[in-house]
């Protein structure tokens, strides 16, 4: 069965929907969407590091994913600038030096477009179960930190005066967020990472009554849409099979 | 104030100095078990970074603050704002930092005369109705210390009275500490067992009365608040204690009240 690219898609595809769900909340929430664009872009730079030093693709993303992140939160902390200059800061600049630093390396042709939109029928089978395995961490881990975190996503100050310490919950997040960026950067690719992250969280914002309930259709909405996008590029007119799926869930937002 | 409780929490010479200014300097600030202290101050004067500092919430950079371990904190802050993309009915919102019982939420909203709103998305709630739910989330927690940043705002004038007997109820009920912040001047409530005064620093502290009649309150604030302050502590210038003992406005405690006090109000539904 696994040796069928469709289902190898479907399997991945499923899988980064369900993770980034529950991710993608709290983006919507926290009116961070930008954050997801950041740390998508510099996923670019995390495949120079790997390229340039020969190191697993994934990891690398990670690696500069966290460290990005990181430099987010201490800027935040110190510096005089709002939240979203701070992020277009990282975002531009990251992605600028992802850039420079594939042109410099003549030695390596890279297919550029492969990472900036994923390919989704190219997943191996090892690809799956990272994805899987890393999934269920992320969300093991999300499960673990939600009451403080979604604490001081609706008041900083109520969380903190009552001992729920949001500073470690927000690096958690951080560090999740770079996970799920990693995870699914091979399949979606850098440019609709954040897609995969608001918009089944926007179309199950509609439909839920409570901040759990939330988190559960987003993930499911994004798998949903992940399965009907594929069976419309399989089945249908030849549309490209990533902006549909994103078309399908983008219509279930708006309806 | 029984000398021999240690207090909940303690800033000694406390200060915080921020963007080349000192916001508050030297703060001297105990809260004891079963004791209400209240803050009061010009804006700017430093009083919700004095309760911060109480909380642990700012470090000082200079001075000391001490909490009592294990202190279970109730927090009802300044402002809360509810981001319309939040699916958060006052049901969850009551569970957000602690898990609690639906029983007990249903009586903690009963309490602040909000049970109706069980069901009601937190973010249509009008000012004065979400206050009552922040109070009724914070006394829910059953905390030992009860710190509140301007509870009464929003809220109308019958409210506001009822409120504040509301804390005083629970105060007496749970033996907590309470730290309050008031930014209404003219209503200080009598059940107070002590204000103090900031400006930057602790321009004067005592008991509700003291502190009126004292020339660095008068300098601060005029004439004409010191004696609607006055006016006010002439309607609740003593406490009826769940033991049936009094307290009066300037700290002493007798067996009965004395026919000279003031007006009695309705204590009789928070004590039974």
């Amino acid at each position: 069965m696994l040796d069928d690219f469709f289902v190898r898609a479907l399997l991945a595809g499923i899988g980064v929907a369900l993770t980034a769900g529950p991710l993608g909340c709290f983006i919507v929430w926290r009116r961070m969407a930008y954050f997801g664009d950041t740390l998508s872009h510099s996923a670019l730079l995390g495949v120079a590091v790997a390229l340039l030093f020969d190191v697993n693709v994934t990891l690398a993303v990670f690696a500069v994913s966290v460290l990005v992140a990181l430099l987010l939160l201490a800027l935040q902390k110190r510096a005089t600038l709002s939240a979203d200059s701070l992020l277009g800061l990282l975002a531009h600049s990251s992605l600028a030096l992802g850039l420079v630093a594939l042109a410099f390396m003549t030695w390596v042709r890279v297919d550029l477009s492969s990472y900036l939109f994923g390919d989704i029928l190219a997943v191996a089978k090892s690809d799956i179960a990272v994805i899987w395995v890393g999934g269920i961490v992320v969300l093991a881990v999300l499960a673990l930190v939600w009451r403080p975190l979604f604490a001081a996503t609706v008041s900083r100050e109520l969380a903190e005066a009552e001992g729920l310490r949001p500073d470690r919950a927000n690096l958690v997040y951080m560090v999740l967020m770079a996970t799920v960026i990693a995870l699914s950067m091979k399949i979606v690719g850098v440019l609709l990472i954040t897609a995969m992250l608001i918009i089944p969280a926007a179309a199950a914002r509609r439909l839920s009554s409570g901040p759990e309930q939330m988190a559960v259709f987003a993930a499911l909405f994004g798998a949903a849409a992940v399965v009907a996008g594929l069976f419309g590029s399989c089945n249908g007119i030849r549309l490209p099979d990533r902006p549909s799926w994103w078309r399908r869930s983008a219509c279930s937002c708006c309806r | 104030m029984d000398a021999r409780i240690a207090p909940l929490v303690r800033l000694s010479a406390a200060g915080v100095f921020r963007a080349g200014r000192w916001i508050a300097r030297g703060i001297d600030l105990t809260v004891a078990p079963g004791e209400i202290v209240t803050l009061i101050g010009p804006n700017g004067s430093g009083k919700s970074t004095t309760a911060k500092m109480a909380l642990g919430m700012i470090t000082p950079d200079e001075g000391g603050a001490e909490r009592r371990r294990g202190l279970r904190v109730g927090y009802v802050p300044q402002n809360v704002a509810i981001d319309w993309t939040l699916p958060l009915t006052v049901e969850r919102f009551m569970r957000l930092t602690a898990p609690l019982s639906r029983a007990t939420i249903e009586a903690a909203l009963g309490e602040t005369g909000v049970a109706h709103l069980f069901h009601a998305e937190a973010r249509t709630l009008s000012g004065g109705e979400f206050q009552r739910v922040l109070l009724a989330r914070a006394l829910a927690r059953k905390p030992d210390l009860l710190v509140l940043d301007e509870p009464v705002q929003g809220v109308d004038f019958s409210g506001e009275i009822a409120l504040y007997d509301l804390i005083r109820a629970a105060r007496d009920r749970l033996g907590c500490g309470v730290l309050l912040i008031s930014h209404d001047l003219h209503v200080v409530m009598a059940a107070t067992d002590r204000v103090i005064c900031l400006n930057g620093h602790v321009c004067c502290a005592g008991a509700p009365r003291a502190v009126a009649a004292s020339a660095e309150y008068k300098a601060l604030f005029g004439d004409r608040a010191a004696a609607s302050l006055a006016v006010y502590a002439h309607h609740h210038d003593h406490t009826h204690l769940a033991d049936g003992r009094v307290r009066h406005a300037d700290g002493t405690v007798t067996e009965h009240c004395h026919p000279e006090d003031g007006h009695h109000h309705e204590h009789g539904e928070d004590h039974a």
